[in-house]
């Protein structure tokens, strides 16, 4: 009973990493740029289409596909910011919505002319494959190196948005545009490298997912998405903190249920999200 | 002088049929969550045709496509409709998804047309009408004959049952136990996976905590497969004290590329597999190939098929596209197809073939699917059971 629960909580652990790295930047966007932006799966998709080709057709080291990962889906989200969302800052929801969901049924119809629909595989090298027995209990390996990297990363983001320049810039421009300007910080730029982050944690996420959850066209608009929207809904819009607790939560309550309770399916994790929406209904660190 | 001229009036009403197309309206998934199902269906139409050429008794055939977009049994059934009164079409044909396949089959029913079901897979889809032929296979039709075979060849006492929560899950899920039971092997557990699944680990450790004899997993083609073996790889799943088994999709081609040595010894029961030697296959896989890039896989073969089913019917009537014809024509029909030879019932209309049993072993270095078994000419048990049922 106990080391099934310690390998149901570290299994969803794991999996809430996974689930943060897609999320966080979506987060970031929809709270201190107040842009619905429902491609940002999408960003996720050219991260692991970027790992398949280099770690396929280029024989790279899967480690060294996940930088460029990164990169793909900042790229991206440079691109998409300056030629297209930049216009809609001021938009109406409604408009927001559909544009970016119009993107996405664009992308989706771009990753299968390029890569087919077929789903898509990147082989992480041997020693991140298999599992290692530890108090009786089998850990996969691949999930501690998704634990760790999540962490890390967390840890960096933290970093960057508290204690350097870019970040004291960053949460200027959120908290009061106006005057953020008036001090001469360049709000618009400040904003794209904002986006470019998001996109790009998202494009890391998308790569690490391969192992997990698998690769295919239709990656942008799928269940994905939705596990996505629930961490923001839940964690509250610009948290990073709260991305970073709802993730967890909702991994683990995720793991749990299917190991404990199967034949609610996936179900309670839908539960647990009204539960908590109804106890907080700006997510667990929302302020607006 | 005059016998050419009766000739040639004979002929007259001949030539106006040959210049008119035989159209075939195809209704698939084409966007959507299964839009390579469909993809590769059509592929292998595409094959066919390219293979042995579109033209039939003397007359050119064109296919209209409409897409679904996924599981849409009114968008199927408006499409079916739209592609019969407003294109006539003379056959439809397609349908990747038992849901579209019911509401395409009212539409046969209604309009008497001629209707090739090239993948839906749920046994009763061919009830829906009259008119209509299959030319996939149905899930009884490997999960009971697999559920008998594990139980007496395979010599399993004991199973545990990981199926997706929808219909094919459920029927597979019913087809299987009911069969092993029957043989007289035990069910241990068993659990359903949400159809939107995207992490298998905590599925996979609860099986393992049971550690029974055996697990048969059913799972629909995709990105599924891959991540479920993953899991199963992850946990650390041995094979040698726990078995495998699976349908087709479960080691599909992708999913053995994703899951690597470990999917090693998973045996599985499917009609197709396109590393089969025969000649029919060798040549039908290189041509695809050089068409597509890519493998054909159980979808395609249900699509080659369907088109050789509808050339086929349409010599026997000579070009003719009267339904009573072609159902007249297509039923009992017996071919050669590089999955192996098969037969359309001429009672229940449904398909005829091979059930294999595979296991994955390395074959110069590559995970194949290595068939050791073979149960020859497997009727649709469901279908026997209507058929019994109805006398």
């Amino acid at each position: 009973m106990f080391s099934s629960a310690v390998g149901v909580l570290f299994d969803g652990f794991a999996y809430g990493m996974l689930l943060f790295l897609l999320s966080v930047g979506l987060s970031v966007t929809l709270g201190m740029m107040n842009f619905v932006n429902l491609a940002h799966c999408t960003f996720a998709a050219v991260g692991g289409y970027c790992t398949v080709s280099l770690v396929n057709r280029l024989d790279w080291p899967f480690l060294a596909a996940l930088p460029a990962a990164f990169l793909a889906g900042a790229v991206l989200a440079v691109l998409l910011e300056r030629m297209l969302f930049r216009r809609l800052y001021r938009a109406s929801d409604l408009d927001q919505c559909l544009v970016t969901i119009g993107v996405a049924f664009m992308s989706i119809a771009a990753f299968a002319w390029f890569y087919s629909t077929e789903p898509q595989s990147a082989r992480p090298p041997a020693y991140l494959i298999g599992s290692f027995e530890l108090l009786g209990r089998s850990f996969g390996v691949y999930r501690v190196f998704l634990a760790a990297a999540g962490l890390l990363i967390t840890g960096l983001l933290v970093y960057a948005l508290e204690r350097t320049r870019f970040g004291a810039r960053v949460r200027a421009a959120v908290d009061n545009q106006r005057m953020a300007r008036g001090l001469g910080i360049d709000v618009d730029r400040t904003f794209l490298f904002t986006f470019a982050l998001g996109g790009g944690l998202a494009g890391l996420g998308g790569a690490l997912a391969i192992e997990v959850i698998g690769l295919e066209s239709t990656l942008p608009l799928s269940v994905v998405l939705v596990y996505v929207l629930i961490v923001v809904a839940v964690g509250g819009l610009g948290s990073i903190r709260g991305s970073f607790v709802a993730a967890i939560v909702l991994g683990i309550t995720d793991t749990a249920g299917k190991y404990y309770f199967p034949w609610l399916g996936a179900f309670l994790i839908y539960l647990v999200m009204v539960a908590l929406l109804m106890w907080r209904p700006l997510g667990l660190f929302g302020k607006r | 002088m005059k016998k050419l001229l009766v000739a040639a009036l004979l002929a007259a009403p001949a030539v106006a049929l040959a210049q008119q197309p035989i159209k075939i309206g195809l209704v698939l998934s084409s966007s959507g969550q299964f839009a390579d199902a469909a993809a590769q269906l059509d592929n292998g139409i595409k094959t066919y045709m390219k293979m042995h050429g579109d033209t039939v008794a003397g007359r050119k055939i064109e296919l209209i496509r409409r897409d679904t977009g996924g599981v849409a049994p009114d968008v199927a059934k408006r499409l079916s409709q739209e592609l019969v009164v407003r294109d006539n079409v003379d056959i439809l044909a397609g349908y990747v998804l038992t849901p579209n396949a019911m509401a395409g089959g009212d539409v046969s029913a209604e309009a008497k047309k001629f209707m090739v079901v090239m993948n839906a897979a749920t046994s009763v889809v061919i009830t829906k009408s009259p008119y209509m032929i299959r030319t996939s296979v149905t899930l009884p039709q490997v999960m009971e004959t697999f559920g008998t075979w594990a139980a007496t060849k395979g010599k399993l006492k004991q199973s545990y049952t990981m199926v997706t929560d929808y219909g094919p899950g459920h029927d597979s899920e019913n087809a299987f136990t009911s069969a092993f039971k029957a043989a007289g092997g035990s069910i241990a557990g068993s659990v359903r996976f949400p159809v939107a699944n995207p992490d298998f680990s905590a599925f996979v450790q609860r099986a393992k905590d049971v550690a029974p004899e055996s697990i048969f997993i059913f799972i629909p083609g995709g990105a599924q497969p891959a991540a479920l073996g993953k899991a199963m790889a992850e946990r650390g799943i041995d094979k040698k004290k726990t078995k495998v088994l699976g349908s087709g999709e479960t080691t599909a081609e992708a999913a053995l590329k994703s899951m690597g040595d470990n999917a090693l010894d998973i045996i599985t029961a499917w009609h197709y597999d396109y590393t089969s030697k025969n000649k029919l296959n060798v040549a039908f896989v290189k041509e695809f190939n050089a068409m597509h890039g890519r493998n054909p896989d159980f979808f395609s073969i249900g699509g080659y098929d369907g088109m050789h089913a509808i050339y086929e019917t349409l010599k026997k009537t000579k070009g003719k596209t009267d339904s009573d014809a072609l159902i007249a024509a297509a039923k009992g029909l017996k071919w050669e197809s590089p999955r192996g030879p098969m037969m359309i019932d001429p009672e229940t209309r449904d398909v005829v073939q091979n059930v294999y049993i595979r296991r994955v072993q390395k074959v110069n270095g590559e995970l194949t699917n290595v068939v050791f078994d073979t149960i020859p000419m497997v009727k649709d048990p469901a279908g026997e059971r209507r058929k019994q049922g109805q006398k």
